[in-house]
Formats: C-alpha cells, sequence, structure tokens
C-alpha cells in the first residue's frame, strides 16, 4: 500500500503508568488498566526514546496516568533530553514537590503541563476524587514559575465547571502560565461512560468558545491559548491525531504502540509491542499503523471529500464505536448519516440531571 | 486589540525558557521548538534566531546581518522586527 518509506512521526506521547492518584471520570485511559507488575522497565523505556529520537521524534510528552508515580522519572527525563529531545511532563502535580521539581528541571524537562479540574478547590477536589489536590497544584504552579519554567495550565471542562471558564483564564494569567489548554472533554474511555454526566449543553458551549476567543486575542504575548470543543456539536470532524500513523505514536505503559491512545477500543487491530520490535520498524510496518494511514482505506463520502487532508478523515475510534466499522465516516461530520443521532444525544443528556460520577480507578470498570 | 509589547530597534529579545532552537537531523530542518508548538526555520530565520542571545539589541542584529549578508538596513529591520513581533505575540520570545 505505501511503496515510499512512511515520514517519520513528530511526537512520542509516553504513557508510563496507569497508576494515578486522582480518579477524574473523564480519563483518557482505557477502561482496562495496566497493573504496576506489567509496567515497562526502566531500561525498556530508555531504549524506546532512544529509538524516537533517532525515529525522527521531536517532542515526547511523559504522561500516563500519573508519570511522577514512576520512581524512575528524573532518570528518564534526563535520557529524553540527552538523546535530544523536547520534554514535556502532563502531571497532576499532587505527587509533586520542590526537591522533585528541581531534580526534573536539572534533568532537562523543557515544560510542565498542570491539569487542574475546576477553579476552586470543593469542586475541583470532588471532580479529581482527590481531597486537597487542587490547593497542592496552585502551589506547584508557582513553585515552576518561581523558577522561570514553562508551564501550561491545562483545564478540562464540561458541564459541572464549564461556567467558569472566564476565571480559569484569569488564574492562569494570575499563575504566569505561558499557555492554558481549554479542553473539552473528548468522549471516549472514561469519558464515554461518564458522558451523561459530562457532556454540556449547546448553550453552555457557545458561551465558553466566546469567552475563549476573546481572550485569546487580548491575551497575545501574555497567555497562549489552545481550545477543544467537543465534536458532538460540530459542523466536520476534529483532524484526530492529525492523521492516523501520520504525526504521532503512542506507547502504553505495557509497552504497546498505538496510533493514537484510544486505538485499542477498535478491537480488530493487533498493535506491537516495543519489548519485541523496534519503533521505526512498528512505525513503517505495523498493521495497526497501517491500517487508517493515507487516504486508500476512505470510503465515500470522504474519499473524495475536499477536506479530507484538513481533517484526515476524523477520528476512527469514534467511528467505530457509533457505526460499528472504523471505516465509516466519523459520525461528529455532518456529512454522516448518524450526525443528527450524535446531536440528538448531547441535546438530551444534557439537558437531563447529570447522574453521579463513575470515579476512574484500577478494576472499577 | 492586545497589549503584547511592540519590537523595535531598542528591543533585547531573549528565549522565553522552554523555547530553544534545534537542527532536526532527521529531516534536516531547523525548528523552534516551544511547549506544543514546533516552527520550522527558514535560513533567514535562523540566521536572526542565532543572534538571539538575550545581550545584543535588534539594532546591533540588524547590523550584523546586514554585514554578513551585505543587505540594505531598512529593509532587514522591517522584515526582522515583524518576525520576532510574531514569536513576542506567542509567547516565544521576550523584549
Amino acid at each position: 500500500m505505501n511503496a515510499q518509506p512512511v515520514p517519520p512521526p513528530h511526537s512520542l506521547l509516553a504513557e508510563l503508568t496507569h497508576r494515578c492518584p486522582l480518579q477524574c471520570p473523564y480519563c483518557s485511559n482505557p477502561l482496562e488498566l495496566t497493573k504496576k507488575s506489567s509496567e515497562l522497565s526502566t531500561d525498556a523505556w530508555k531504549q524506546v526514546l532512544s529509538q524516537a529520537a533517532r525515529l525522527g521524534v521531536i517532542h515526547v510528552h511523559f504522561s500516563g496516568g500519573e508519570p511522577t508515580a514512576r520512581k524512575d522519572i528524573t532518570e528518564l527525563m534526563a535520557h529524553a533530553r540527552d538523546a535530544g529531545l523536547y520534554t514535556n511532563l502532563i502531571t497532576s502535580g499532587v505527587l509533586m514537590n520542590e526537591g522533585r521539581l528541581d531534580a526534573l528541571l536539572d534533568a532537562g524537562l523543557d515544560h510542565l503541563q498542570l491539569s487542574i479540574q475546576d477553579l476552586e478547590s470543593p469542586n475541583a477536589d470532588r471532580i479529581g476524587g482527590y481531597q486537597g489536590g487542587h490547593e497542592k497544584k496552585l502551589a506547584l504552579a508557582r513553585e515552576v514559575r518561581a523558577r522561570g519554567a514553562a508551564l501550561t495550565i491545562n483545564a478540562v471542562v464540561h458541564r459541572q465547571n464549564v461556567e467558569n471558564v472566564a476565571a480559569i483564564i484569569d488564574l492562569a494569567v494570575e499563575l504566569d502560565a505561558g499557555r492554558l489548554e481549554v479542553a473539552h472533554v473528548q468522549y471516549y474511555g472514561w469519558a464515554l461512560k461518564n458522558r451523561a454526566a459530562l457532556i454540556p449543553t449547546r448553550e453552555q458551549l457557545d458561551k465558553a468558545t466566546a469567552v475563549v476567543k476573546e481572550a485569546i486575542e487580548r491575551l497575545k504575548g501574555k497567555l497562549v491559548i489552545d481550545y477543544v470543543v467537543p465534536d458532538y456539536y460540530a459542523r466536520f470532524p476534529k483532524p484526530c491525531m492529525g492523521g492516523w500513523g501520520r504525526v504521532g505514536i503512542c506507547v502504553t505503559p505495557s509497552g504497546k504502540a498505538l496510533p493514537c491512545h484510544a486505538a485499542e477500543t477498535i478491537t480488530h487491530l493487533t498493535f506491537d509491542n516495543v519489548q519485541e520490535k523496534s519503533l521505526q520498524d512498528i512505525w513503517q510496518t505495523s498493521q495497526a499503523f497501517q491500517a487508517y494511514r493515507g487516504f486508500d482505506w476512505m470510503e465515500e463520502p470522504c474519499k473524495s471529500c475536499e477536506r479530507r487532508e484538513v481533517d484526515w478523515g476524523g477520528c476512527r475510534c469514534q467511528a467505530f464505536a457509533f457505526a460499528g466499522r472504523a471505516e465509516a465516516t466519523d459520525p461528529a461530520c455532518s456529512k454522516s448519516e448518524l450526525h443528527g443521532r450524535l446531536h440528538e444525544l448531547a441535546e438530551t443528556e444534557s439537558g437531563q440531571e447529570p447522574p453521579p460520577f463513575e470515579y476512574r480507578r484500577i478494576g472499577a470498570a | 486589540m492586545n497589549d503584547a509589547p511592540k519590537v523595535d530597534e531598542e528591543s533585547v529579545p531573549a528565549f522565553v525558557r522552554g523555547v530553544r532552537l534545534h537542527n532536526d537531523e532527521a529531516r534536516d530542518q531547523w525548528v523552534l521548538l516551544a511547549p506544543e508548538r514546533m516552527l520550522k526555520l527558514d535560513g533567514i530565520a535562523v540566521e536572526i534566531l542565532k543572534r538571539v542571545d538575550g545581550e545584543l539589541d535588534l539594532g546591533a542584529i540588524v547590523d550584523d546581518l546586514c554585514t554578513t549578508f551585505k543587505a540594505e538596513r531598512g529593509q532587514v529591520l522591517t522584515d526582522c522586527s515583524a518576525f520576532l513581533q510574531q514569536l513576542v505575540d506567542r509567547r516565544m520570545v521576550t523584549i
């Protein structure tokens, strides 16, 4: 199918562990979480990082679970930086202290991305399922900036906190973060399970979008804001992963290499493990990566769509979840026959009393 | 509009921490790396950014570029100012 060698990926999402002290009900991890005993060793991760750098990866995102739950995080950070990678730590921050922060920065951490669950502690701690978490996060943000290091605040928004978007933007400015991600929940894994409790109303979405748009212009030079919208209300699908097998590769705690962190929901794909094959080999030849790479897999209306190089056919996982076939048009697209159903679901569920959260816990799914 | 600082000849540009120049050998391409961002740089941009050290002001950077490339000063100043202003707006460079 691809006679030419595939251009190398730009980013590696290194999901070091699924262990996490928080229990966010919209966690992007799969429902079936990996136990500590199945995690890759320090040496295996070092090999992955070296191979990634040789392959052409630029940014490595250390994630999880909570990546600092791994005792070797500083060692892995140093290794990544020595390999020439730009290092990003995606953290809840609650396991950090000043000593660990200094050690990570000394090891070459380029950028720390800190999650918050809401503006203030009672609701933020309730959503994250972790008492005292919010205050720890704010303290860490201040320590990061006191050292002059690059900080992103990541605020996942949904029906139970989206009204606070304007104040969350003010908070990011007050914390002197360089970047803020306002990300509406994407409905996979735990978030799909909790969709009825999380999905915003159309009115909430429109209001939040207007607030963010205004702030992006006003805060130029002060705060970079990236905004991720929920595709249930969209006309066109998101360019999921920037295209399947095109720019990014994800490695799970047990070493499976995925084209996207949710790809395991597509049950007929086979994933190679970095303990058995090199990242280079996997990127070029793995069945899971080849499956939806490029345009050959597309059906109509995607195949002849003028937007196919804009959104790359949208999200395969969402197509599989709704249409039962990953080749189907992403239902977030207005050209999909399931599009109306997606809107209906969003409107119905967001109009009802939210059910209690099903918190993300190992063994709870 | 926004109140980002405006670049002029006296500005002393410096990279914000977390932003660095990188030679991407796999693609034979110089890039500017920042949190969740990667800017591909053309030859002129690389020459400008190699001179950004937090000490030289823009006037001195422009003088050096003019000497090295035998270019007309007014045009170089305009181009450099516009380029650096974009980076200031994106919080990659401070002045």
